[in-house]
């Protein structure tokens, strides 16, 4: 698993390659609060377009970071999820609730 | 009557790294079945649940280099494929409860509850058996 953080117009882009499971999310986890805390952007998008599995840790850390992004009034963009990923969200009935976008 | 094709059983060592070795496994298991990226995708994500609970809930606050869990993959003539994954932990006190979308003992570490649900979705039929010190789940998934 790597992380690739970048800012852009204010706005904090993480990109997470690899696996998402629940030996990855906490260093996952922390880094991304760490640098949400650091640059307080206008807006956290998590790109999982590099992401090649994704379990129901990686729900947890989506509806984590998606806790904490609202408690800093910070609105999240999760971006490019593959089909796997959707149908995760979609059993976890967070598909209409997040905000999904393709790039 | 159906018989065993193919079949392998591994134990490991109850750490987070192995989590991914488990879905390795898998994936190398069902390499010559014909199996579609998507649903090997649904199968690791089987797995893969299985085995962090084991690790995470069976195995909360004991020596991960100490004990051990298992995981079996078992291919029969009628393409069934029957994933069982054991341990020697603490065993789940409440299995009706743990069953329950979103439920978790472990908010802290910010643990969906969507483990098992997820796991019973994507499987044909689930069985689940827990007690202290043992707890053995079994799925089934017929391939295409």
């Amino acid at each position: 698993m790597n992380i690739l953080t970048a800012e852009k117009n204010g706005e904090l882009i993480v990109r997470v390659t690899g696996d998402i499971d629940h030996h990855s999310a906490l260093g996952l986890r922390e880094e991304i609060d760490e640098k949400m805390e650091e640059i307080r952007p206008s807006r956290l998008l998590l790109d999982l377009g590099g992401t090649d599995f994704m379990d129901s840790s990686g729900l947890g850390l989506i509806l984590g970071r998606l806790r904490k992004a609202g408690e800093m009034k910070i609105p999240m963009t999760l971006l490019n999820p593959s089909e796997a990923i959707l149908k995760l969200l979609h059993l976890a009935g967070l598909e209409k609730t997040l905000d999904i976008r393709y790039l | 009557m159906k018989e065993i094709l193919n079949s392998t059983r591994v134990r490991f060592l109850a750490l987070g790294e192995n989590e991914g070795f488990a879905r390795i496994v898998t994936a190398g298991f069902l390499m010559n079945l014909g199996v579609t990226p998507s649903l090997l995708a649904d199968i690791k994500t089987m797995v893969s649940e299985a085995v962090t609970n084991s690790i995470v809930h069976g195995y909360r606050g004991m020596d991960g280099r100490k004990n051990y869990l298992f995981l079996e993959l078992r291919f029969y003539s009628d393409r069934m494929l029957v994933i069982t994954v054991a341990d020697r932990g603490r065993g789940i006190e409440n299995v009706e409860k743990a069953m329950e979308p979103f439920y978790t003992t472990d908010r802290e570490g910010e643990r969906s509850g969507m483990g098992l649900p997820i796991m019973q979705a994507f499987s044909d039929s689930m069985k689940l058996v827990s007690k202290p010190g043992f707890t053995k789940v079994t799925m089934r998934k017929k391939l295409p």
